[in-house]
């Protein structure tokens, strides 16, 4: 199951489960929805592509007490709709979803207007917005379910890649998949399959983390016997440096970064090769992990 | 003008020379819509600001917060007294209304086109969810520059959202920038019932704001005057962000004595 079958699906099954949930699609994503028109008339709108105006209406149908899911490209979601986010729903103080497609460069072909790595690092920066990065369709699934109607605005960005293996992911908190003593990687989302790959043979710890914000500092704190942390990320790198460097504070550590460059992609191609260059495969990853085990 | 209005001018204008900030010609804009939407038209309670069924007021152009806060407080939700420690660090009450702080406000505001998506959104909501609230949502004519104002109209009349007003303040401070032409031929292309009224005439205001509503949201296009009781401030875009001074204030609510 990939993530945008796994979002589809969940939805639909909690459509039914509560009739608080309501669905904006931004004229995407329909097909997939197609059950949810029929079975829930008003509750699943194809609202048209006007995002700023229709994250202004999610928050007013959630000060209206319901929880709304929003679709669309993750550009148009997070940089188009930036201030809707911050305002409407953030300074507000109401709940709401976010479910992005689209992710860094899963539209590869189409140009930097359609490319998003920039969307953690800004969300990052609205006080009170939650960032989910599952891993693979189920776990979407069980880490939606888990925050969907919790009462605070939670983005969640699926990916066209995802890892093969499904973990037993919690809201909130990191999953220790390995531990050594010469560093510890910290995978996001989808980037575990190439730090998996990376890890092989090496003496490290591997945390996995699916939620971004809140972030589970005292996982890492205590799975960090080295004070080496290679994080890796699938958008531009470094978003979570100061969250790193708070959870280990006041000891002294190395971190080193497998992310995009702030710069744009200007190539087109495949989600893949972008990766290759940008050293986010498991080549690049074992290359950083390598480099900073043997750092003094 | 009625007392009661003057009163609260008097409270406005002194609660900005207090903080020596505010947007008082703005205010003075609204003030005579606000009064009659809670004086005479939405159902509210004061002593129950979260009632389900209530009628909704969103104020979108929020830095007219001071008439917003002076009907609120002259309605019961909050003493009068707190118009006095307005703007000060710590205050319930500033240059925008937060929704978090401020007993019967329903959205921040501040950012302009950002009220009335939010109030599409509760009229939709509240259809959806079969309460019968109704929604009224002001607007600067300026803030119609926004492209957000726009789209939310289009979703406004998609919807046949009837529970929705949309008052605008038409009181072209901002046509220097950019004229907005036929507005109510806009509103009216757009799918709204538009109509237009006098902005200060109580019984005209109250008419309109309590007409049943029709097959299309309804659209009043409030002609207005930017500080209106101060002859000083009236139009005058100087006034437009700025407290007046003792010597000014005393003349001011001299003149509105």
């Amino acid at each position: 199951m990939n993530m945008r079958q796994a979002f589809a699906g969940t939805v639909l099954e909690l459509l039914a489960e509560d009739e608080r949930l309501a669905v904006l699609l931004c004229d995407i994503g329909v097909w997939g929805f197609r059950q949810g028109f029929a079975d829930h008339p008003g509750r699943v709108l194809n609202i048209g592509i006007l995002e700023q105006a229709t994250m202004g209406v999610a928050a007013g149908m959630s000060a209206a007490g319901l929880v709304p899911v929003v679709h669309s490209i993750a550009p148009f979601i997070v940089e188009r709709a930036f201030e809707q986010l911050k305002i409407d729903f953030c300074y507000q103080g109401l709940g709401g979803n976010f479910v992005s497609v689209g992710a860094s460069h899963d539209y590869a072909a189409l140009g930097c207007t359609h490319h998003c790595p920039g969307d953690v690092g800004a969300l990052k920066n609205l006080p009170g917005m939650e960032i989910v990065l599952p891993g693979c369709g189920e776990e979407f699934a069980s880490l939606f379910r888990q925050a969907y109607a919790n009462g605070h605005p939670t983005y969640f960005r699926l990916s066209e890649t995802g890892n093969g293996a499904t973990q037993p992911v919690e809201f909130g908190r990191m999953l220790v998949l390995r531990r050594g003593g010469k560093a510890t990687v910290l995978a996001l989302g989808p980037m575990l399959e190439p730090a998996l790959a990376a890890c092989e043979g090496q003496d490290v710890t591997l945390l996995y983390a699916t939620t971004v914000v809140p972030f589970d500092a005292a996982t890492l704190a205590a799975n960090c016997p080295s004070g080496k942390v290679l994080l890796c990320e699938p958008y531009f790198g470094g978003a979570l440096a100061p969250d790193i460097l708070k959870a280990l504070y006041p000891r002294p550590v190395l971190v080193d970064f497998a992310g995009q460059d702030t710069d744009f992609s200007r190539n087109y191609g495949k989600a893949r090769e972008h990766d290759a260059i940008l050293g986010l495969d498991a080549d690049g990853i074992r290359q950083r992990l390598v480099r900073l085990i043997h750092a003094q | 003008m009625p007392e009661v209005i003057r009163h609260m001018k008097r409270a406005i204008l002194r609660a900005a020379a207090n903080a020596g900030e505010g947007h008082v010609p703005s205010a003075f804009s609204v003030l005579d819509i606000l009064w009659v939407l809670y004086s005479q038209v939405l159902r509210h309670d004061p002593a129950n600001p979260g009632w389900e069924e209530r009628d909704r007021f969103v104020l979108s152009k929020g830095h007219a917060s001071l008439a917003l806060y002076a009907v609120l407080a002259r309605q019961g939700y909050f003493p009068e007294a707190e118009l006095e420690r307005f703007g000060s660090f710590g205050a319930m009450l500033g240059g925008h209304p937060c929704r978090l702080k401020v007993p019967g406000v329903e959205c921040s505001a501040g950012s302009l086109g950002h009220g009335l998506p939010m109030a599409v959104g509760l009229a939709l909501g509240l259809r959806l969810r079969g309460m019968p609230g109704r929604v009224f949502a002001l607007i600067g004519d300026g803030e119609a520059n926004e492209g957000s104002v726009w789209e939310a109209l289009l979703l406004a009349a998609h919807h046949r959202l009837t529970n929705l007003c949309v008052i605008v303040d038409v009181n072209h401070s901002t046509d220097r920038a950019l004229d907005l032409g036929d507005l109510p031929g806009k509103f009216a292309a757009f799918g709204f019932n538009a109509q237009c009224v006098d902005g200060h005439d109580h019984q005209a205001l109250r008419e309109a704001l309590s007409q049943e509503p029709g097959d299309w949201p309804l659209a009043l296009l409030a002609q207005t005057v930017k500080g209106r009781g101060c002859s000083d401030m009236e139009n005058n875009p100087a006034w437009h962000h700025r407290a007046p001074k003792e010597q000014e204030l005393c003349a001011m609510l001299q003149e509105l004595a």
